[in-house]
């Protein structure tokens, strides 16, 4: 059905995708899988027509494409679900579904009942008992996810593409999905699924292909394999070797205690409710915290950086019980937070490196409400220097530096102010292997000084070698301790997956796997 | 090493591209308003006078206050249309309190309170309201345009409220100073402007409230992760440009000696037009306190020459308005030139 040889996609400086290969046959269900950042998504894009390929050949329904937009794809008989909801809240399901393709009568009115009425067919189909009309702003997120499915299902394609489909669906939801998946596989449509829950894999794929760090690492049938190959294939080893592991210290007092961090309702950005969160972070210690998207890592660090309503549980700094309902009682309390989105929570793009790194500091280096311009210049040139930033001038735009430096400069303004406790949300998400090192060299000397640090990073390489302790995460439960000797990939990811709650037999009390 | 020396010639090329279009953007206000000078001062030798030059700069002062207000407000990503509106529904309170309580006509001054009180109350009228406009666009999180587009209604009725739909004159001596008198040659209204002007400029560079605003209208989420009190700031914008619109409404009813109903009708055009001629983003986080008073001087040159060269006033709007779109519309083009790239 569609051969995708050679397909190479470059940035700027980095490679997303080299020499990948993917076939998928007719009326087969193929798993893509990989890795965070090992070019999955890409590979998407360019399958769906939103970004072209720099080299290789798409060869769809025998012959070869070149999709230059997502609606080249679409014509071609292309969908794809993807992974951020593109539905239009105000508007009803039908609309939604039929967004683009409306139905018309007459040419020119748009005909209102014969779209409810497919959109009823499709949706009777799925399992979503609703009515048509009801905007989709009133859905829960597992039913909107199941209209953007509609959506790909009424554009009678002969691929659908569906990005991590099931993160957002309930268990009844996903049988669901996967009664659908087997009956277009039964009318002979090809689907791709990009998803991290491997279950899901050998329930519903015939066969899989593996990517790495952009490259393409192997395909086959899944009833050849087993979980465990899998993982390792998707892990490899190539990250590993980049990271020396750093040797472990004796870390020191307890700084941070959580305790039974609970929220009765989920934070506005995310559909993660943490559930019973208990865990520690030591003077001098570098705490990791692993999980998938959506497990609820950074909602818990937004949680200590300013407690959404109904958040239970007891927060402790130095033994001291502490109230955080703002970034400004977190601050005050000792704690940092250098955000997971560099540029929409952490910089002012617009303004000066400068001013990016004083912002929070203000207090330090001012009377009176007036800024001492001498003490700021000191302050923010003895971080470039120490952090070895590299910019001509303090005073140009933040954004014209790259991301290495970018996310340098948003470590510099909180190590200015001086934590207790020092939390990164993905430190290296989108900077070059060089900075890379550096970003963590400087977790370990903020560690060495005293600091707790707490890194939170989608990629299980990084966590390993710059963590001293490992916590595992999956929605919104603590589902393992580990300690750095004892840690592998493979371990981590198997506390990470959601098959762990219920081998655990794991309700609302889920006893701590402990690896020591 | 390599990759970051790399990313450092990458970082070296970009900026030269756009060190041109940067630098040119920058001053490309001031020079139409140079050029703008120059061609009226050709096209009419009285426009050049001293006189005239003066007449120009307390015309511009009044609504000049506004602006200096306004880009503040503008900084964080808001707006303020009822400036207008409450510059004449505080002129019109001060006139009410100087007369005695709206006896209202000529000779009335004597049974009034003072300027002093009068002063008071248009400061204090403009406080509250931008307390009120503050508290519900920085709390309640009503969207300033649809919170400042209310009060712009209900300052003008208020307004007419008060004067009984006309205007309430005649003013003490000191009162009309305010508007009307000099030092040194310089008008008082002119000579507020700079000093406030100043203190603006001063504060937005050298203050923690002045990095605050720009870092609300920068980025709002970053500022409240950085630990900005983003509801103080955004209350103080709003209660400073009300302040002000107190004291250019006190200034101007000295200056007609008359409080008219109809005063500052459609200033919050000219206001916000030399917020943005004058370099402010109307996406918040960019602009300068000198970029407004160059686009404030750039619309008072230009209503002042065409009044000279006995072009109908109502060319005045058709062309502010073009240029408004000119303006931001070469703005845009510049960020895109060099290569917005966040």
């Amino acid at each position: 059905m569609i051969k995708l040889k050679g397909i190479g996609k470059f940035f700027p400086g980095v490679v997303a995708l080299d020499g990948v290969n993917l076939s998928v046959g007719k009326g087969e269900v193929h798993a893509l899988l990989g890795e965070n950042g090992a070019g999955k998504s890409t590979l998407l894009k360019i399958l769906s027509g939103a970004q072209p390929a720099d080299t290789g050949t798409i060869e769809f329904d025998g012959q070869v494409q070149h999709f230059h937009t997502p609606q080249d794809a679409q014509e071609a008989g292309i969908a794809t679900i993807y992974q951020e909801f593109t539905l239009f809240p105000d508007m009803s399901i039908a609309d939604n579904i039929f967004a683009g393709r409306e139905v018309h009568s007459g040419g020119f009115f748009i005909d209102h009942s014969a779209m409810r009425k497919a959109a009823k067919a499709v949706t009777d189909k799925l399992g979503i008992e609703m009515n048509p009309a009801t905007k989709v702003r009133d859905l829960s997120v597992g039913e909107q996810q199941l209209v953007e499915i509609a959506r790909a299902l009424t554009m009678d394609a002969k691929l659908i593409i569906m990005d991590e489909p099931t993160a957002a669906l309930s268990r009844r939801e996903i049988e669901q999905l996967q009664s659908i998946i087997a009956d277009l596989k039964a009318e002979g449509v090809s689907v791709i699924i990009v998803t991290h829950r491997l279950n899901e894999v050998f329930e519903c794929c015939d066969r899989y292909t593996i990517l790495r760090d952009g490259q393409f690492i192997t395909s086959g049938r899944v009833d050849d394999v087993d979980e465990d190959q899998i993982i390792s294939m998707m892990v490899g080893r190539s990250m590993e070797s980049l990271f020396e592991r750093r040797a472990s210290q004796a870390p020191g007092d307890v700084v941070l205690e959580i305790e039974n961090l609970t929220n009765q309702s989920s934070l506005a950005a995310a559909a993660v409710v943490l559930k019973k969160i208990s865990m520690t972070a030591a003077a001098g210690e570098i705490v990791g915290l692993a999980g998938l998207v959506g497990a609820g890592r950074t909602d818990l660090a937004r949680t200590l950086f300013g407690a959404p309503l109904g958040t239970t549980g007891d927060i402790r700094i130095n033994g001291e019980p502490v109230s955080i309902q703002n970034s400004l009682d977190a601050i005050k309390a000792g704690i940092a937070l250098v955000p997971e989105d560099r540029k929409a929570q952490g910089l002012f793009l617009d303004l000066s490196c400068k001013h990016n790194v004083s912002v929070s500091n203000l207090g330090r280096i001012s009377s009176n409400g007036f800024i001492n311009e001498k003490a700021e210049n000191a302050l923010v040139d003895s971080y470039i220097d120490a952090l070895n930033v590299r910019l001509a001038n303090k005073d140009q735009p933040i954004k014209t530096l790259s991301g290495g430096n970018q996310q340098k400069l948003l470590l510099a303004r909180w190590m200015a102010t001086n934590p207790k406790v020092l939390i990164v949300d993905e430190p290296t998400r989108g900077v070059d292997i060089g900075a890379k090192v550096e970003v963590h060299r400087l977790l370990f000397e903020m560690a060495k000084s005293g600091v707790a640090v707490i890194v939170i990073s989608s990629e299980l390489p990084e966590i390993l070698s710059v963590s001293d302790r490992i916590y595992t995460f999956c929605e919104g439960r603590l589902t393992g301790e580990f300690h750095q000797t004892e840690a592998n990939e493979e371990q981590l990811m198997r506390y990470m997956s959601p098959s762990i709650l219920s081998q655990t037999g794991a309700s609302e009390d889920l006893t701590l796997a402990v690896a020591n | 090493m390599s990759s970051a020396s790399q990313a450092n010639a990458n970082y070296k090329n970009a900026e030269k591209k756009t060190d041109y279009w940067a630098l040119f953007a920058k001053f490309a206000p001031l020079i139409f308003l140079i050029i703008l000078v120059i061609g009226f001062g050709i096209a009419n030798d009285r426009f050049l006078s001293t006189r005239n030059m003066l007449n120009i700069l307390t015309e511009v002062s009044i609504y000049g206050l506004l602006a200096v207000g306004m880009t503040f407000v503008i900084l964080t990503a808001g707006i303020d249309l009822s400036v207008g509106s409450l510059l004449a529904l505080c002129g019109m309170s001060a006139a009410w309190v100087a007369t005695g309580g709206g006896g209202g006509g000529f000779g009335a001054a004597e049974a009034g309170y003072g300027w002093g009180l009068a002063l008071a109350t248009a400061l204090g009228v403009g406080l509250f309201a931008g307390c009120i406009q503050g508290y519900a666009i920085a709390h309640f999180k009503i969207p300033a345009f649809v919170v400042t587009l209310g009060g712009m209604s209900i300052y003008r009725g208020l307004t007419l409220l008060i004067g009984d739909g006309g205007p309430i004159s005649g003013f003490d001596g000191v009162y009309r100073s305010f508007g009307r008198g000099d030092i040194l040659g310089i008008p008082v209204p002119a000579i507020f402007f700079v000093l406030i002007a100043s203190a603006a400029a001063l504060t937005l560079k050298f203050t923690n409230f002045g990095r605050h605003v720009y870092a609300v209208g920068g980025n709002e989420e970053a500022a409240n992760l950085a630990g900005i009190n983003v509801e103080k700031t955004l209350m103080g914008v709003y209660i400073m440009i009300g302040v002000l619109a107190g004291l250019a409404g006190f200034i101007l009813t000295a200056r007609l000696n008359s409080a008219e109903a109809t005063a500052g009708m459609s200033y919050e055009l000219r206001v916000i037009a030399s917020v943005v001629i004058g370099g402010t983003s109307l996406f918040g986080g960019i602009g300068t306190i000198a970029g407004t008073i160059i686009g404030a001087l750039t619309i008072g040159v230009l209503i002042n020459g065409l009044v000279m060269l006995n072009i109908q006033s109502y060319w005045q709007l058709i062309i502010v308005g073009f240029i408004i779109v000119v303006a931001v519309g070469f703005d845009s083009f510049v960020k895109a030139r060099s290569g917005g790239k966040g």
